[in-house]
């Protein structure tokens, strides 16, 4: 393929993951010319390709990221803080991004979650309202093609229904509703970025079980639908050419160029009148930090100081064990119940968000109970018989308040394939997060009691971990001396630089991200069609 | 449990190597290193991880490993190279290939072997090949049909596109 620049460009994106990928769709669509540079190879999008790769998910003998090749000095970065950070099983670099492993799960936030510091003394309030974005989430699940219904008590407001039918609810999650019930606690559907019925040429689910990390049936939203969509439109996306760093004009206010390089060991200058970066909430601030510049000492886009800081994260909370029924459990790879009841944050600033999701995926499945074993025959099948078919269990994502010493910054020693120093995390947990931890293991540990559950195992403050959610890296805010962008998600510095990811997110909430970074992507998008 | 045509269907889909329902079983190895031989081995393979309830072993075994391999040549190398492997060790301990032992000896042989406490590893020591391309091999291929999954209580396993029904229903009365 030709990995040329093009010669005139209106927007140069970098990063073909949902927001790039959006943001490529809707400016094609506005009639611009776009590039779209991405560091990872364009997958083949054929259901072998996919097949083979979820054959690789389920047996054992790949490590975890092999599914989608990730690893090596490409992706090489440091984990330095108190919690150890697994850096690329939470992300995917190729067309269609991270959410190529992801779950699917897409909320819109909470209204006090835009004023959280304002309701709680928490945080940092955003420097837009849920008013601003309602109709841009409803443009996201359009696109994202999301299957859901009205029946969350606890949900934000809506004008129309979501694009797609709900996913009917499972046979387990039939008996949590029973003891929820008991509880006072109310459940209801779950919005999934996967069809549950056929659209355009993409099928509707079929239940091959193994949605993250590979759906091959494409029922699954990824961002290859847009990324591909916009090329259709002339977009031209350039795989396998990973920016390198971005040059600015002598005055300092504006991105000339992106300059990426090639397999073939080449570096080419993109310029273009528009610069978008979507790259992620790791890979921006780092690509920003590597920017650095005699006017920009501490990296691009950085006068605030705070580019690569308050890296925030989701807390997986849980608490399974089983019952002496069957739970019907790993029939599909997705969840169709929650309970949003407590997620709201108690106006003490005591916790964060909650947000309950009760899994139809609970305990081991027998294919990798087989695949697992050390006995076969008859053996075999007397274990997984044992141990298959009464697992069950409730996870929540839990809010973590964002700290200034959470960052990702350039390693002081070891580098990338390019040579440039590769990001290191630096990641802690705080009594903010360990209340709402445990508050959600309470709740979890009170619904399993009340079904009668043999209580097993809980992931808890000591052995939680992150929910691979990227957030507040290059925040957003109205003070250029607090905040990298600004609600128009442009960068205070550098005028003609637009960010569009989790990594503006002020806070994060407990809703998983990406409803809301295609939502403020789509809004990027009307902002720097504006500007053409 | 009987395994069908269906199942053979299902577990190619399964490993990336179907595209559709319509795909022809030949049941004659095609060019390539996984030949009679190795179709026989994987078969004997078969007759000791299978549970005993599961019928129709050898007719599954050939055609779903014979189409498995079509056009994956270097997953065929895998193959034909792990059935070399465990041919040595039986040779050098029972005088015999694989494939000719009884069942029951087949089944000691292996374990003498440790492929039952081996690491599956594709690029792995001898037994950690055996255990990754025949042994898990075969066993991949029958939990992610309905059939397989039927003798573990799921209907819809892992791997298989069994739809978005099962998942809603409670368990037979
Ligand atoms: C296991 C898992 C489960 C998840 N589940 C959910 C879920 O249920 N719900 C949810 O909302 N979110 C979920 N997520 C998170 C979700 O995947 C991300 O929020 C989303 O993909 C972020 O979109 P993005 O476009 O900002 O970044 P990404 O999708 O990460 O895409 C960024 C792209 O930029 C490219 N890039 C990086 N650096 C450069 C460079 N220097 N030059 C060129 N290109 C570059 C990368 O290669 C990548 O392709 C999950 C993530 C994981 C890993
Ligand atoms: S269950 Fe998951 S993997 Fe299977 S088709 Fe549905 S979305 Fe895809």
């Amino acid at each position: 393929m030709n990995r040329e620049p093009s010669p005139r460009a209106d927007v140069c994106i970098v990063g073909a993951g949902p927001a790039g990928g959006l943001m490529a769709d809707r400016l094609a669509a506005a009639g611009h010319d776009v590039v779209v540079l991405e560091a990872g190879p364009r997958f083949d999008a054929d259901r072998d390709d996919r097949e083979r790769r979820m054959e690789r998910a389920i047996r054992p003998g790949h490590g975890p990221d092999s599914v989608w090749d990730m690893g090596g000095d490409r992706d090489a970065y440091e984990s330095t803080g108190d919690r150890y950070y697994p850096l690329n099983a939470a992300r995917v670099k190729g067309v269609g991004g991270s959410t190529l492993h992801w779950q699917g799960m897409v909320m819109r936030l909470h209204e006090r979650d835009f004023r959280l510091e304002s309701a709680t003394g928490v945080g940092a309030d955003w420097p837009l309202d849920y008013d601003d974005l309602q109709s841009y989430y409803a443009g996201a699940e359009d696109e994202l093609g999301v299957a859901g219904a009205s029946d969350n008590p606890f949900a934000p407001p809506r004008d129309e229904p979501h694009p797609q039918p709900a996913f009917e609810p499972s046979y387990s999650d039939s008996l949590f509703a029973e003891a929820c019930e008991a509880l006072g606690v109310t459940t209801h559907s779950v919005p999934n970025a996967r069809l549950s019925e056929g659209r355009e040429d993409r099928s509707a689910c079929v239940g091959y079980g193994t949605c993250q990390p590979v759906c091959p049936s494409g029922a699954k939203y990824d961002a290859t639908v847009h990324v591909e969509r916009a090329a259709d439109a002339g977009v031209r996306v350039v795989d396998r050419a990973p920016v390198q760093r971005l040059e600015h004009d002598d005055s300092g206010e504006h991105v000339t160029a992106a300059v990426y390089a090639t397999p073939s060991g080449e570096h080419h200058r993109q310029t273009a009148r528009e610069f978008v970066l979507a790259a992620g909430g790791v890979e921006n601030p780092r690509l920003l930090l590597l920017s650095e510049s005699e006017q920009y000492p501490d990296g691009l886009a950085n006068s605030s100081g705070l580019v690569g800081r308050y890296f925030t994260e989701h807390l997986f909370a849980g608490v399974g064990g089983t019952l002496e029924e069957p739970t019907r459990q790993n029939h599909v790879g997705f969840n169709t119940t929650e309970s949003h009841q407590f997620y709201d944050q108690p106006a003490d600033g005591s916790r964060g968000a909650i947000k309950l999701e009760f899994l139809n995926y609970a305990g081991p499945s027998p294919v990798e109970m087989a695949l697992g074993g050390d006995d076969w025959g008859d053996e075999m099948l007397d274990r997984i018989r044992a141990n298959y078919g009464t697992h069950i269990a409730v996870g929540a994502l839990v809010e973590q308040r964002p700290r200034e010493e959470n960052r990702i910054r350039l390693h002081p020693e070891r580098t990338d394939d390019h040579g440039n120093p590769v990001p290191e995390v630096v990641w802690s947990l705080s009594d903010y997060e360990r209340r709402g931890i445990e508050r959600a293991n309470e709740i979890q540990r009170d619904i399993l009691d009340e079904l009668g559950a043999d209580v097993e195992w809980t992931v808890g403050p000591e052995n939680t971990g992150p929910a691979y959610h990227h957030m507040g890296t290059t925040r957003m805010g109205d003070d250029p001396a607090e905040s990298v962008v600004d609600a128009r998600l442009r960068t205070h510095d550098l005028s003609n630089l637009t960010i569009a990811s989790s990594s503006v997110f002020p806070t994060g909430g407990a809703m998983n991200p990406t409803l809301t970074i295609a939502a403020l992507a789509l809004k990027a998008a009307d902002h720097v069609d504006e500007r053409l | 449990m009987e395994l069908t045509r269906r199942d053979v269907l299902a577990a190619l889909a399964a490993s990336g190597a179907a595209a559709g329902a319509g795909i022809a079983l030949s049941g004659e190895p095609g060019e390539g290193p996984v030949g009679e031989h190795e179709v026989d081995t994987l078969v004997a393979v078969g007759n000791v991880v299978y549970p005993g309830e599961v019928e129709g072993i050898e007719e599954f075994v050939r055609q779903y490993s014979i189409e498995r391999v079509r056009g994956r040549p270097e997953y065929a190398e895998g193959v034909a190279d792990a059935v070399a492997a465990l041919d040595e060790y039986t040779r050098s301990w029972e005088d015999a290939e694989f494939a000719a032992l009884e069942t029951e000896l087949a089944d000691r042989t292996l374990s003498g072997f440790d492929v039952d406490v081996a690491d599956p590893d594709p690029d792995g020591s001898d037994r950690e090949r055996v255990r990754y391309y025949l042994v898990n091999e075969l066993l991949y291929a029958l939990f992610s049909t309905p059939t397989g999954g039927e003798l573990a209580g799921i209907e819809n396993p892992q791997g298989h596109p069994g739809g978005t029904t099962s998942y809603q229903r409670g368990p037979p009365e």
